[in-house]
This record gives C-alpha cells, structure tokens and sequence, in this order.
C-alpha cells in the first residue's frame, strides 16, 4: 500500500463557507427558546460568549451547525439561531463526521460534556480526532453527570462521593487534554467558561483551524458540583495554578511570573524562575509536529488543578479527512465518467433473443 | 438430473463421445477452505451464464478464514443449480460432487443423492487426511462409495505434471488444482472456457507464473476428460428460454450497492455509506467504495453506531445516508434509527441477516431480525421494512427503500440474508433512463402555518404526512431538531401530554399510509385452497416447491411478500380467500406471529432454523401434507408429491 499525496492546499477552517457582509450581531444567534439551565450554570457564560463571538466570523449564519449529544450542555444548539442538531448520546461527533464529510460549505461545531464525549460517546472522540474531521468539539467539563443528578463523570477526582458512590469513587480520571493528544488531535486548547476572552481566543483560532479542534472549557454545575474550579478564579491561587500557554513566549506563570516550566527528566517540571537559568525555560511553541511536547504540556498539572495549562497546547496542520474523502471523489471523477447504464451491464453480458 | 435423450455426437473439435441431453444438473465442488473453491464455483457459473443457463448458486463457508486444514470445519463448498429453464433455487442436492480431500466427501456425502457421480482428488486421500476425519479405512477404495458413480483422479499429481514448466515448488504448483477440476468440469458439461482464461490473465496480471500455472493447470482438466477413457459421456444442458434481453451475472451484495448507485443518480444526491465491516455484509461496502465517480463516500467506521451516525448526519446536511450491516450490527444501530425516525430523516439500514442470536453464525442465512426490525426500538418507532426476494431483486428493493425514504423522510430497513447476498442468478439488466424518479425537493421557503416568516420544521405534507427537508445552508430556515419530542409542526422541544400523543399517532399514521404495491397470488388455476406465503430469500424454494406439488395435480397458490411494513392493502383480502395459509420462514414463525396479530387469521407456520435455505423437495412435501389435511381426496388416500420433478 503507498501513501498518496493529495496535494491538498493549506487552507483554513472556514475556507469554503459562504461568507457574508451582513453584520451580525450577538442577538442575531439567539434562539427564541428560553434557555433552561439552572442559574448559576456555567454554560450560560459559555452560550453568551458564543453569540459574541460567532458575528466576528463573517460567515452565513445558515452555514453554521451546531451537533450535540446529551447531557446539560447539549441542549446548547436549541438555544442557538443557526442550523441545530440535538442528537443521541455520545454520538454527535459521527453524526457531525458525516455532516461535514457531505457539506464542505458549513462551518460545523460539536458540544458535549464529560459524560457525553469521554464516557459513552470516547469512541467517537478518539477517532474523530484522530481523522482530522474539519469539525470543532467544544468539551464542557463540569466533572459530574448533572442532567442525571449527581453521578460522577469520568473526568471526576477519584474518591468523589456521589450519589453512585457513597464510598467513594474507584475511577481514575481522563485527562481530556492528554486523551485528545494521545488521539493526535491537530488542534488541542483549554479554556475557562469564566474567561470570556480567553476563551473568545480559543474559539476564534479552533474556528479557524482546518481539522478537529479539540477545546476543554472548564465549567461550573451549581448544583452538583459547585466550585470544582474555584481555585483558578479565585484571585490570590489562579495566579500560581493557571500556566496562559502563550506561542512564541516563555512560559512562566504567577502574580509576579515567578514560576516557570522547564525540561524535566521525561517531560516537563515546574521551577522558580529565580533558581534557574533562563534559557532552561520552555518556550511554547504548539505549532510542534510532535505530539509529545504538548502532551508534556497537558502532564504538568493534576486532577488537583495545582498547575492548570490554559490555551493553545497544540496547532498543527494535517490533512483532513473530509476533504481527503472529497478530493478522492474529485479525482475519481477526473478519471471516470460516472455512467450508470455501463456500471449496471458491466463486462460479462450475453444476449437472450 | 433429469435425462431427456442420449445421443452420439460430434461436438466441439475431434471428440466424439456420447452426448446426454440433461434439462437442468446440480454441480457441487468441496474442498478445504484453502482450496479456492468459491473461486472455482464463480468461475463455473460465469460460465455457465455465458453459455446462457438459467442458474442459481448456493456458496457455504466456514466462518474461520483457515480453519485446521483437511477437517470437517474447514471444508468450503459452492454449489451451482443450472438448467435450460428458469430455476428458482440453487438445488435441493449436488447430482455432481466434487471433493478435494477426504473431509470435503464427510461432509458432502450425505446430501448426494444415491446414483450421483463424485469425483474424487485421489492425491488427498492419505492415511493422514482420511484418519483427520475418522475415516478408518480408504473409502474410494472400500466400497463404502458403491451406490454412487466414483471417479477417482488423482489431480494434484496431474496439476503439478501440467505446471512443471513454469518451474513452481511443489506447493504452488498444487494451488492450481482448483483450476484443473473446473477444466475437467467445463469439459463434462461443455462450458465455454474463454472467459475462465481471461479472468486467470487478469487476476494474476502481477504474477504471470502464478496466471500461466492456473491456465496450464485448467486447460489440463479439460484435456484429462478428453483424452482419457474415464468419463464416457458428457452432458450438453442447453441455453434457456429466459425473457429476452441483455444479462449478466449478479450476486445479492452486488445488486444492492448498484442499487445504491442508482438510488443516489436518479435522486441527483451523494450518496454517504458509513458502514462498519461485518459478515455477510462487508461487500456492500467493497463495492460501493469502488464508485466515488457516482458521488458515492463510504466511511468505514469506527463502529457500527458511528457508522449510522455518519449516515444520518450526511442526510442531514441532503445526502442520500446509508448505512449496510448484519442483526448484531442493527441492535448496535437501533437507537440513532429511534433518532432517524424523531427527526424524520431518510436513511437506508441494510441488513444482511445471518444466524442469531449474539455472534450466531455469521457465514449462514437466517430470515429472524424481521421482529427486530419491526419492533427492536425503544418507544414507539415504526419503520418501513422492505426485503428482496432474489439477489437480482436486491437490486429492485434497494431502489424501493430509497423512494419511501426520501419521500417519507424516515429510516428504512432493507433484509436481505446470507443466501441472497452471496448467491448469484442471471439478471436482466435494466435500463438505467427507465428507473424510477427519485428527485426530491429541499424546503427553500419559511411556511409557518401562522403566516409569520418562520420556517416549522414539523408541518407536514397533507398527503404524505412527510416533513420537509431543510438542509443547512438554507437562509431563513435555520431550525433545531433533535431527540427530543416536537411539538406538532413548530417543531420546538413539547412535554406536553397531548401533543406527545398526538405525534406518537402522526409518525405511525405516515409509515402506515406508505404506498407499497399489491401482493401478487401466483394462482394458476385460479381455485387453489392453500396458499403459500413466504417473504426474502425463501422465494426460490417455495416457488420451486409448489411447481413440484402443482406437476403432481395438487393445487397451490404462492404469494410473496416484499413488503413487511406496511403490508400491502390487499393482504387481508388475500389472506381470507384461502382456507389454508401456509408460511414457511427461517426463523421460529415470525411473520407469522405478525399476520395471526394483524389480521386475526390462522397461520399455519412452517419453521426451520438451520442455517441453510429450505430445500424445495422439503417444502413440497410441507405443503402436500397441509393440502391432504385441508382436502381428503374423495376414495381417502393422500395425494403424493413426485420426488424427480420439475424444480
């Protein structure tokens, strides 16, 4: 078997949907469904950062789908003013493969949830991603199964006591930043529902990524498991736990930028600036071909949010598989004539007069 | 096999030799699943069908790619029916066995009947192989065989005689054994062998030792037969009277992805296979790979539940989803069909059925996922289920499931089994301008029923009842769907009591009122009191059967249904004009079950779960029995079926 060249163009997210000059504004994307979460919910932030954010892409807003699973954050599209698809559990990145497989012309996002995408819907995922299916995937990680009351989730700390584990959760939990690049994803970030331009930020360059981008959004459930990030907004501990990943900048982090990340034996430590030699800091750069720097880069933190990496972990550009699967029929039609009377008779045919 | 005459003759070159006029021989070649004797049965029946038979093929192997060599398990067969008629079934029993080792003549010995030839590879019949087997002693040489016709050639040795200049090791020289039985066998039955030489060329064009051995190998069977004094006649079965036009060759599988193919050209849609690879299935997706000319995608999966998933987010976005499996790939897939059939979407679902339940036998047919396609949904989730009858039907029904798709904007299920999807039959090929219309509309409009400029994804057609289709892209229709009950025509998220009752009512109403045509009694005089009933693959057989109770003076209607659901209009008419309804099925009496619930009828069912396709003679002799149990005849004896009928 060789492997053939494609010769495909380096093109963006976007490339190839309808674009329009018609200013949208932020209520342009609002639905007229009442929005059902309970209050508090960090999806709210999330749902208003969104209807900001997508006037800011110049597209169609009919060329835009969003496709969920189940869960609270897959209720997100009925509350969106575009093309919505509120699917199955765990599904929706199949069902968006084949959306976006059969319409180069839509700009497609996924939204789902711990439950949904690692869970019951991890297949899904991995292979998604591993495809490069021009598809973003937006992960509300909440760390608890809300729409079922209180279960834990497999992004849950082990040892949590939910209604299903009154002892004590057994799970070891997913790091879905580390799954993701295990997986290959091309395009790999993190975010905070609290951090609206952080998080516009992210949007804006997975949108514009040509391949699945991955983005993990922290998000608070009010009701199940309220506070699960506290640490990173409360203002005297995020500035020593939150690592901003910044391209092309060392990275340091903390009130004073005194902490940084430096090169370890296998991956990556955290050193106090004052005790190292500059030069030994990492300097980020996701747009590295090899996934295992970022991956480095997802291992530095625990389930305890000591040190939580925020924004792009990686930014690489891969074939993807839709246009692959378009461009083979592009080329098959170069060669062929699609002529259905001559498929049918084919070549071994007698007469019976 | 029937004789007509025997003659003298002169035929093809200087070879005279008796020539036996036969209307229709069963042919059987076994050997180890390592022997290539699928290959050799395709390349017979091409054959056969350039030389313008009626033919049907039964090919049945192990699931295991290379079960222990020379054991029972690991024995392959593909057995060919062909005939100067039209035949209805791959044959009850071989006339003609071949086998190439002691394991495949175990196996096979039984279903041959007592004065049938077998023509044995002597070379395989080793201490060694006959003890695999339990043979204790030799029996081509016992006399264990004597009821039957046994020709003993020793065709490993005379393969690796005829390849020896092309300079092959042993072992090589000896795969092209397969190519010397069927040269012995194109021989004995007068088959045209051009096109066996082309196939060789072009299948080994990469190997030209390996396509010259095969050739040398098959022309050296064909030379055996005619220069040795072993066989003393051959048998000319002639061309049949088909309904004249251009044929071809077609297996079940093949049909269906043409089928496809065509489904997507007349819509004017891609079409988006996403399917995950599983037996008897898996060449559905083959074939549908090689025609992206057509605009066709095929995603192979990374499961079965992504498989669909993909499928229905393609006709989503206005393609033509499809997606091809066997019974334990749809219990993976029925709750995205549950989804299909909430968003009211068109959508294909294949399935191939083989032998359940779980794994089952996956390389054996079965007719049971019939209540599991009908009922395997959680909720209230009616589905169009459609089933070929043949495997050139496949083709036909494939077409049918596409027209209730989009027009209904529903999922629906296509059964096709094991024996349709691997078995072959002459096919007359359509004219592609004359196919059905399949061209749809997308909804471009708002049509809010208020008047307002909204667009309501749930107003449905009057007619119909279908909903329209709003492909995203479409400005001013931007709308959600989703799992979730709608609300009659807005389409909005709705808890509400009523309105839940209310769409329950509407999805069963629009697939109850899908147009499907008539079922068709095959009656011939018009006054027969039982009529026997049978749906997929079991066609042939029944079909088959009541000619032979028919040629012994009994009467019997035949009808077939390609309709599961809805059933045809005239059903219930047809079902209480006949005092006996007989409905013989591979499974333990489903359709049965469905027709006693709806109509309020007595079934008489006929069951049988094997794994195999009912045997016609089988089937007369069920259907004797019901017609003698319905009418005593009038001094009280039983009629009898003929055994040696027409078929």
């Amino acid at each position: 078997m060789t492997a053939i060249d494609l010769g495909l163009p380096k093109i963006g997210g976007l490339d190839g949907v309808p674009t329009t000059d018609e200013t949208y504004k932020a209520k342009d994307f609002k639905s007229d469904q009442e929005v059902r979460w309970c209050p508090g919910c960090g999806d709210y932030i999330v749902l208003n950062t969104m209807q900001a954010f997508l006037p800011s892409l110049g597209v169609k807003r009919e060329n835009i789908v969003f496709v969920s699973g189940i869960g609270c954050s897959s209720r997100f599209p009925y509350y969106m003013n575009t093309y919505g698809f509120h699917s199955i559990h765990g599904r929706a990145p199949a069902i968006a493969t084949g959306l976006a497989v059969a319409r180069p012309d839509l700009s497609v996002f996924v939204i789902t949830g711990d439950g949904d995408a690692l869970s019951i819907g991890g297949n899904h995922l991995i292979h998604a991603l591993r495809r490069n299916v021009n598809v973003k995937i937006l992960l509300f990680n909440n760390r608890i199964y809300g729409l079922t009351k209180g279960q834990y989730s497999p992004t849950s700390e082990e040892g949590k006591i939910t209604k299903s584990t009154p002892m004590g959760s057994l799970d070891h939990p997913f790091n879905p930043i580390s799954l993701a690049l295990g997986a290959e994803a091309t395009f790999v970030a993190r975010a905070l529902d609290s951090d609206k331009k952080g998080l516009s930020e992210v949007l804006t360059a997975a949108t514009q990524h040509r391949g699945s981008a991955f983005v993990e959004i922290y998000q608070n459930c009010p009701i199940f498991n309220d506070g699960a990030f506290d640490v990173l907004k409360d203002k005297d501990e995020s500035a020593r736990r939150i690592v901003p990943l910044r391209p092309g900048e060392p990275i340091t982090f903390g009130s004073e930028n005194e902490y940084a990340v430096v090169r370890g034996e296998f991956g990556f430590d955290i050193a106090k600036v004052a005790d190292i030699d500059a030069s030994s800091i990492v300097t980020h750069d996701p747009t590295i071909q090899d996934p295992s720097y970022a991956f480095a880069l997802s291992r530095i933190g625990g389930q305890d949010l000591s040190h939580t990496p925020v924004g792009i972990f990686r930014q690489v550009s891969r074939t993807t598989y839709d246009d692959a699967a378009r461009a083979q029929i592009e080329s098959a039609r170069k060669t062929q004539e699609p002529d259905l009377q001559a498929l049918l008779t084919g070549n071994d045919t007698w007469t019976v007069a | 096999m029937s004789t007509s005459e025997t003659t003298p003759e002169q035929t093809a070159g200087d070879r005279t030799r008796p020539v036996e006029k036969l209307d229709r021989v069963v042919i059987r070649f076994a050997g180890d699943s390592g022997d290539g004797m699928q290959l050799t049965g395709d390349r017979f029946t091409s054959e056969t069908a350039a030389f313008g038979n009626d033919l049907a093929t039964l090919p049945n192997f192990p699931a295991e790619i290379r079960a222990p060599q020379g054991t029972i398990p690991g024995v392959s067969s593909f057995q060919v029916h062909f005939a100067d008629y039209d035949i209805l079934t791959p044959g009850d029993r071989p006339d003609v066995l071949v086998v190439m080792n002691p394991a495949a003549l175990k196996a096979n010995i039984g279903d041959l009947p007592h004065g049938g030839t077998i023509i044995a590879n002597t070379d395989e019949f080793t201490k060694r192989n006959l003890a695999k087997v339990g043979y204790e002693t030799n029996p081509l040489d016992d006399g264990s065989l004597e009821p039957y016709q046994v020709h003993k050639v020793a065709m490993s040795t005379l393969t690796r005689g005829a390849v020896e200049q092309v300079g092959l090791g042993k072992k090589d020289a000896e795969r092209a054994k397969n190519m010397f039985a069927l040269g012995l066998l194109s021989w004995m039955y007068h088959r045209p062998t051009e096109g066996t030489e082309k196939f060789l060329r072009t299948k080994f064009a990469r190997k030209p030792d390996i396509a010259e051995a095969n050739i040398l190998a098959f022309r050296a069977g064909w030379n055996y037969g005619e220069t040795t004094e072993a066989f003393s006649v051959t048998y000319d079965v002639a061309p049949a009277k088909l309904p004249p036009g251009q044929y071809r060759q077609i297996t079940g599988n093949t049909a269906l992805a043409y089928g496809i193919v065509a489904a997507g050209q007349r819509s004017g849609l891609p079409v988006v296979l996403g399917s995950y690879p599983i037996t008897p299935a898996s060449d559905i997706l083959h074939e549908l790979s090689k025609h992206k000319a057509f605009d066709v995608t095929t995603i192979q999966a990374e499961d079965e539940i992504a498989g669909i998933g993909a499928a229905l987010g393609a006709s989503y976005g206005g393609a033509l989803g499809v997606t091809s499996t066997s019974g334990p790939g749809v219990a993976l897939k029925s709750e995205t069909i549950g989804l299909a059939v909430m968003t009211e979407l068109p959508l294909i679902v294949i399935d191939v059925q083989r032998g359940g339940p779980s794994t089952g036998l996956p390389t054996k047919t079965e007719q049971a996922d019939l209540l599991q396609a009908l009922y395997g949904r959680n909720g209230e989730s009616p589905v169009p289920v459609v089933a070929p009858r043949s495997p050139g039907d496949c083709f036909d029904m494939a077409l049918e499931a596409a027209r209730i798709a989009l027009t209904y904007r529903t999922p629906v299920i296509l059964l096709s089994d094991g024996a349709i999807a691997n078995g072959s039959e002459p096919w007359l090929i359509p004219d592609a301008d004359k196919l059905p219309d399949l061209r749809v509309q997308f909804a471009s409009e708002p049509n809010a029923m208020d008047g307002s400029n909204e667009f309501w994804p749930y107003v449905r057609d009057t007619e119909t009842l279908a909903r329209e289709w709003a492909v995203p892209g479409t400005a001013g229709l931007e709308h959600r769907i989703g799992g979730l009950e709608k609300a009659d025509n807005r389409g909005n998220i709705s808890y509400d009591p009523d309105n839940h009752d209310r769409m329950v009512r509407l999805r069963q109403a629009k697939i109850d009122g899908i147009k499907v045509p008539d079922v068709e009694v095959d009656d011939p005089t018009g006054d027969a009191r039982v009529l026997a009933l049978g749906w997929g693959s079991s066609f042939g057989p029944i079909g088959a059967a009541c000619r032979r109770v028919r040629s012994s003076g009994m009467k019997i209607a035949q009808a077939h249904l390609q309709y599961l659901n809805p059933l045809p209009a005239n059903l219930g008419t047809v079902l209480e004009s006949y005092d006996v309804v007989i409905v013989p099925e591979m499974n333990l009496g489903q359709l049965a079950t469905v027709l006693r619930a709806r109509y309020l009828v007595d079934i008489r069912s006929y069951t049988k779960v094997a794994g195999l396709p009912f045997k016609a003679a089988e089937l007369a002799e069920v259907f004797t029995d019901v017609i003698n149990d319905s009418e005593p005849s009038a001094d009280g004896s039983d009629a009898h079926v003929l055994t040696e009928a027409v078929e």
